[in-house]
């Protein structure tokens, strides 16, 4: 569920950063005010309970697959929305920087997915709400289950939103939410069986564990009334940047009127199909027309304007949205062959470099894995 | 568990090629990082069917590797460890948007090809960075240069407390895992039950783990702050690698670099 930086545009991961820069901060404050300050390295030692938790899978049977901890809500669950949201970010931080999962643009968005909704949707309005102030086993079992399964179903969904939003991925909306949530859903009956299991040994073999850390944030505390005022500003700001983004860059909104139309497409395959084969039609009509002008254009660049008047004309027909690149062969050949020249530029300056360091600054070996 | 182990050992390596001393080290930490996030601003903000001018942006990566003494083909493995989330989104581009955007000679490439090689290499470039920034700068001074930055002291303080600790709790869980895969014949014993229980038992030591480090902390005088009083100081080189990368990144955004030399060849030949 980590998105990648490749797949998100600067405006979406700015807005996201934002938003979550906000919730971190907020976090922190509230952490400050209403926690003492035991809780600082119980969240150091869970975040890497999580991590160290992750190792530990066990087999579900009649699948062949295995099962871990995700972690989420078990953070959620013993420390307070607040601690957890920062452990949560902690630890997606250092999966980004030394795993990749996710990228560094893609932060903002992937704390929020994953530590947003957890910490501040599903704990407060769904766990507490079940478990209240009397723990049962049953009450454990209902309340980590429903909460997980709804967190992580909120996070796959925002996670196609932001993926669609993007405009990078060609995939419709209906085809990836329904590749998401199913596969979220699975994820997230583990996720709560797990939690359950933990949090009931947990509160088995130490209650005052579980007492401790539910009583160290009061119930006041979820007055969510700030955190509502900060996410709107967010989203002032973020709906701000992106219309600026928008009106610089117009192949998003483009993308956004071809999303739509695409998924008419699929309601409407006649047409979808009747397109394409006039399109391969066209497509054959063009291409003696194209083999005949070859040699003039090795001559020079010139045929490129007609080229690139056919090459619109004929992705205008083949499909009437797709307006964006009408990119002549000789201006993409051009680009191809430049492209590898630069590689080949940026290699030989890196090949000198290390060449320069090693011989004049004596800089020893590589320390080895 | 193999697999585990060696990418714990991976964090570690990760961590050892950050002691190195060589002038990338030597930057400013913030320096680092700032450059790192407009890098990859730049190179995310192209549009979807760009390719030829994302090339020039390898330049980044390579002249970095090459000053930091850090290993390629490491990095490369890594990175290709990580592709597969960008790989499985991006490979239904080409499935999906079937119009023909480049033609070269008698070959029409779609713009679905297109805009999956296009996600490739920017998942290239944005990763390779972030791996060079922990490679050259190590997690400490990214803490370091966080806190200088403005980010909430409590989420520093816990980084730096989880970075500490992964090592110690995911070795004990190794521990775990692997008495359990040896008093398991035939796959019995790896089910749900001893698992929660295992699980269980590692959080319960990871709290009482907790409160002795708190106990140990106060002993020597914690007072709810970790100090982080390293001072940093900007010097020439560190504003010139700055202002000269950002220049570049800009410049490169702007003017199609692959472009140019490509047409230039093209008058050269013709």
């Amino acid at each position: 569920m980590h998105m990648a930086d490749a797949l998100i545009s600067p405006a979406v991961g700015g807005a996201m950063w934002a938003a979550t820069a906000g919730l971190t901060v907020y976090s922190a404050k509230k952490l400050k005010e209403n926690v003492d300050e035991h809780i600082v390295p119980l969240m150091g030692v869970l975040g890497a309970f999580i991590f160290a938790a992750q190792m530990l899978n066990f087999t579900i049977p009649a699948t062949g697959s295995s099962g871990h901890l995700g972690g989420g809500m078990i953070l959620a669950i013993l420390l307070g929305p607040y601690a957890a949201f920062l452990t949560i970010a902690s630890v997606i931080t250092v999966q980004a920087l030394f795993f990749a999962d996710g990228g560094l643009l893609a932060l903002g968005c992937n704390i929020f997915n994953m530590g947003f909704f957890p910490c501040f949707i599903a704990y407060p309005f769904i766990y507490k709400k079940i478990v209240g102030e009397h723990l049962t086993q049953g009450r454990i079992l209902a309340g980590t289950m429903a909460s997980g399964i709804i967190a992580l179903q909120l996070g796959a969904f925002a996670v196609v939103l932001e993926t669609l939003s993007s405009g990078i991925s060609e995939l419709p909306f209906s085809t990836f939410v329904l590749l998401m949530l199913p596969i979220h859903l699975g994820i997230g009956i583990v996720e709560g069986l797990v939690t359950a299991a933990v949090v009931s040994f947990v509160w088995k073999a130490h209650p005052e564990t579980l007492a401790l850390v539910t009583t160290s944030t009061p119930g006041k505390a979820h007055s969510h009334k700030p955190l509502l005022i900060g996410l709107a500003l967010c989203a002032v700001v973020a709906g701000g940047m992106l219309s600026w983004f928008a009106s610089t860059h117009p192949d998003g909104l483009e993308w956004s009127i071809k999303g739509v139309s695409g998924q008419e497409e699929l309601e409407a395959p006649k047409a979808g199909v009747h397109g394409a084969m006039a399109w391969i039609q066209e497509k054959l009509a063009f291409l003696p027309d194209y083999d005949f002008k070859k040699p003039a254009e090795e001559k020079g660049g010139k045929p490129e304007e007609g080229m690139a008047g056919k090459e619109g004309e004929q992705a205008g027909k083949g499909k009437e949205e797709e307006s964006w690149p009408a990119v002549s062969a000789g201006k993409s050949l051009a680009g191809i062959l430049g492209a590898a020249l630069t590689l080949l530029m940026a290699g030989a300056i890196g090949f000198g470099l290390r060449r320069y360091y090693a011989q004049g600054k004596g800089i020893g070996r590589r320390p080895s894995l | 568990m193999g697999n585990i182990e060696s990418s714990l050992l991976n964090i570690g390596y990760l961590e050892t090629l950050s002691y190195q001393q060589t002038p990338l080290h030597r930057l400013d930490p913030r320096v680092k990082l700032l450059t790192t996030l407009i890098f990859i601003v730049a190179v995310v903000s192209f549009g979807k069917y760009e390719i030829t001018g994302l090339v020039p942006f390898l330049i980044y990566p390579v002249v970095l590797i090459a000053v930091g003494n850090l290993p390629p083909g490491y990095l490369a493995k890594k990175i290709l460890i990580a592709a597969p989330f960008a790989f499985f989104i991006g490979i239904f581009n080409p499935l999906l948007d079937r119009a023909v955007l480049v033609q070269l000679g008698p070959v029409g490439i779609s713009g679905g090809w297109v805009s999956f090689a296009s996600i490739m290499i920017r998942f290239t470039l944005t990763v390779s960075a972030a791996f060079i920034l922990i490679a050259g700068t190590g997690l400490n001074a990214v803490c370091l240069a966080l806190d200088k930055l403005g980010a909430p002291r409590i989420f520093v303080m816990q980084l730096l407390f989880l970075y500490r600790y992964i090592f110690v709790l995911t070795e004990e869980a190794l521990r775990m895992v692997r008495a359990r895969a040896l008093r398991a014949f035939d796959g019995r014993g790896l089910g749900f039950g001893s698992y929660s229980s295992m699980v269980g038992h590692l959080l319960l030591r990871t709290l009482e783990r907790a409160r002795r480090i708190h106990l140990a902390m106060l002993s020597r005088g914690f007072e709810g702050r970790i100090h982080l009083l390293r001072p940093l100081h900007l010097h020439r080189g560190d504003v010139v690698f700055f202002l000269g990368w950002s220049t570049l990144f800009v410049l490169l955004r702007r003017y199609n670099l692959s472009q140019w030399c490509g047409a230039w060849i093209m008058g050269l030949v013709t």
